[in-house]
């Protein structure tokens, strides 16, 4: 066989970098203060290395997902997984349709079905730490927290009505991770949002025999300029695991199997 | 129609009966729909729907918990002791571990072994890690691991009807129990003998 041009052949690696590297993209982890400053961790949380999916899931993947678990069809999913909004604005309980096009990301899903939906694919939600590590991230550095235009940049996003279409996953850049629509598309569940236990200290409410919260742990979140980070612990925080929403996602994460890790 | 067609009718008919209850899909917001596998503290393996059929309280707990943990299973003796001798016959008593990592089987026995609880209607049970996060969606229990190994979790006995639908629930613990959760577990076992 005739060699390739070396330019073509330094073009083509160069566009094989961590970009198109595939559906999933590994995250090296570490230690990472995070926006929930609880009282036994003071924020410092241990990110393992994991591996999370580059874009949202989208209604065409669901719709794949669907067809081999009919059980999660919205005509068949029994009330205790999802509320009345599951997957409402579909043209049928297979056919995604005009209201909810094949790129765009899946919304009114419940946890029980974005679980379910990664359990088929041996992979599970991210947790809290691993989704707020992962959207810390810009596209140059791994902690672009700090920086003021970065926070205003996401914010904007906030400003932009709900009630406009959703647009298609992987229009955003790629974070310095490879990851793409962290900010500015829609919501995401993250497998633990139940632990989010937002509420001030509760064990100094009324009686102590009536108090809701064992041991320790009473949360406060001083990173107050974080806004936007706050109010997806605000919003998951408020969730019930049937609960759905027009502007709630998802996307899955696997473990790094030890031998594999760096 | 002859007496022996009838006779045959009738048998069969109660032959039938039993498979026809078993059958029954479970209600849309019954939690026997989660299909995990659980362990006991004996170490036998089981399934949430295996407990249909009769009113049950549920719980989460984990067995190196200080101070809550023991209180969820007095709270649930509480609720026994406030009941008829043919009453307490009747309820089950599920605890699962939040702490799946650590609880394993033995654990469950020596707090089982700890706490003289009766076999008959008191079930320690453990599964898997995404397993427990259902229940405790069912149930609206929230956790989070701490640091040093402890849990941060709500509390809460939940009174599930003999279909497995949440009927009543209470985060108010202690020896004495909850009246309007007593009251409700009272009424669910009332029904539950009459259908029977």
């Amino acid at each position: 066989m005739r060699g390739l041009p070396a330019s073509l052949v330094l073009a083509s690696l160069l566009a094989a970098g961590p970009v198109a590297a595939g559906e999933w993209v590994r995250l090296p982890g570490g230690e990472f203060q995070s926006v929930l400053r609880y009282e036994d961790t003071g924020g410092k949380v241990a990110v393992a290395p994991f591996e999370l999916q580059r874009r949202p899931v989208t209604n065409a993947e669901y719709a794949a997902f669907l067809r081999g678990q009919p059980d999660w069809r919205r005509d068949r999913v029994p009330s205790l997984f999802a509320d009345q909004g599951y997957l409402q604005r579909w043209a049928g309980p297979l056919e995604p349709g005009p209201e909810a096009q094949p790129a765009q990301p899946v919304v009114e899903v419940s946890w029980f079905a974005a679980q379910a939906y990664c359990e088929a694919r041996g992979a599970r939600l991210p947790t809290w730490d691993e989704w707020e590590y992962a959207a810390a991230a810009d596209e140059t550095r791994v902690d672009a927290r700090a920086d003021p235009a970065w926070r205003e940049r996401i914010l904007a996003w906030y400003s932009v009505p709900s009630g406009r279409a959703l647009p298609e996953v992987g229009r955003s850049p790629a974070n310095v991770h490879g990851v793409q629509d962290l900010h500015g598309l829609v919501w995401e569940w993250v497998d633990d949002y139940a632990a989010m236990l937002v509420s001030a200290d509760n064990r100094d409410q009324g009686d102590p025999d009536l108090r809701k919260f064992c041991g320790a742990g009473a949360l406060s979140m001083d990173d107050r300029e974080n806004y936007a980070v706050m109010m997806r612990v605000a919003m998951l925080s408020a969730l019930q695991a049937r609960d759905t929403t027009r502007n709630l996602g998802f996307r899955c994460a696997r473990d790094v199997a030890e031998g594999d890790r760096p | 129609m002859s007496r022996l067609a009838s006779l045959l009718l009738t048998t069969l008919l109660c032959l039938a009966a039993p498979l026809v209850a078993q059958a029954a899909p479970l209600p849309p917001d019954s939690a026997y729909l989660l299909e995990d596998t659980y362990t006991d503290q004996a170490g036998q393996d089981f399934l949430l729907t295996d407990g249909r059929g009769q009113p049950r309280l549920v719980a989460m707990f984990y067995t190196s918990c200080r101070y809550i943990c023991p209180l969820i299973i007095d709270s649930a003796k509480g609720v026994e002791r406030a009941l008829e001798p043919e009453e307490r016959q009747r309820l089950g008593i599920l605890l699962v571990s939040l702490d799946p990592d650590r609880d394993d089987v033995a654990a469950l026995k020596s707090v089982f072994d700890k706490r003289r609880l009766d076999a008959e209607r008191w079930t320690l049970a453990r599964t898997e890690a995404a397993a427990v996060r259902r229940l405790a969606a069912v149930l609206g229990v929230r956790y989070r691991p701490l640091a040093d190994g402890e849990f941060n979790h709500t509390s809460a006995l939940v009174l599930l009807d003999a279909d497995g639908r949440v009927l009543a629930r209470t985060e108010r613990l202690g020896a004495v129990p909850d009246p309007e959760f007593l009251a409700a577990v009272k009424a669910s076992l009332a029904d539950s003998m009459t259908r029977n």
